[in-house]
């Protein structure tokens, strides 16, 4: 890794864009999966925290869905692809 | 009666032998169900490339509702790239299920009436081979989100659904005594 020269003036970026990872995954809320099972599942393949898991089950569950993991959009094709072999209702899109 | 219990990082389960012949029987109709509609792979002599990069899966979603909830599209709003994601995804993911309930299955057989001990790589399969049931039956009962559970629960045993959720409910006990032992 390297550091910049300092005599370069340091482009304008708009800090937003450049922070947020433009793509997520979305785990969509189902009335077969049970409530333990996709706690488990966020916390064995994302490796979550039990109460990150429990969070976003619970949104799942109320809201309808929720973003489960960003990055890449390489990265969240993978990440529905675990769902769906988990049997998880995912999908990804554009943040 | 099936029973769960935990020794160190194993889970030992018995079943009575007609409940394990109940779920061989449930789990062999869903392998049948993932070959289903499979294309044949592309050999090297057919196409070169595409058996190279595995890329000559389907590219619209199967006609079966239950096998359309098993593999779901990947966007929501982009049926391209649905498509493309597909290609390259389904075919694994039908490798992946049929591992999962053919693993469970030789446990089944190899067993018997004995107990068969789970070790963690197998008790992932099992549990998403027993999901991967659940959402066929689930599925094909037509169960929805805003629908009452007593009402399922209160099936009058003449109901032709009586039995099918019987076994749906089964199953839910089975994957949640298997997870809250696997903690």
């Amino acid at each position: 890794m390297s550091t910049a020269p300092s005599e370069l003036e340091s482009p304008e970026v708009d800090e937003a864009i450049e922070l947020s990872p433009p793509w997520v995954t979305i785990v969509w809320n189902d009335p077969v999966n049970l409530m333990d099972y996709v706690t488990f599942v966020f916390q064995t393949y994302f490796g979550y925290s039990k109460q990150k898991a429990e969070k976003l089950m619970m949104q799942v569950h109320t809201d309808g869905k929720s973003a489960v993991s960003n990055g890449n959009r390489e990265a969240m094709e993978r990440d529905v692809e675990a769902m769906h072999s988990y049997g998880l209702w995912a999908t990804c899109e554009k943040s | 009666m099936t029973r769960f219990r935990k020794r160190r990082k194993t889970v030992v389960v018995s079943f009575a032998e007609h409940e394990a012949d109940i779920l061989a029987n449930l789990l062999r109709n869903l392998v049948e169900l993932l070959y289903d509609g499979m294309p044949p792979r592309a050999t090297e002599s057919s196409d070169p490339l595409a058996a190279l990069l595995d890329s000559d899966g389907p590219t619209s979603p199967p006609e079966d509702v239950v096998l359309q909830r098993l593999l779901p599209d990947a966007y929501k709003e982009d049926d391209m790239a649905s498509a493309e994601f597909r290609r390259f995804t389904e075919r694994g993911l039908r490798d992946g299920k049929i591992g999962d309930a053919k693993r469970v299955l030789s446990a089944l057989e190899d067993s018997g009436a004995d107990e068969i001990a789970l070790e963690p790589d197998e008790q992932l399969s099992w549990l998403r081979a027993l999901n991967d049931l659940r959402l066929a039956i689930g599925t094909r009962l037509d169960i929805k989100e805003e629908d009452d559970y007593a009402t399922w629960e209160k099936l009058p045993d003449d109901d032709p659904r009586r039995l099918t959720y019987d076994l749906y409910d089964w199953l839910g006990y089975l994957q949640s005594a298997l997870l809250h032992n696997m903690r």
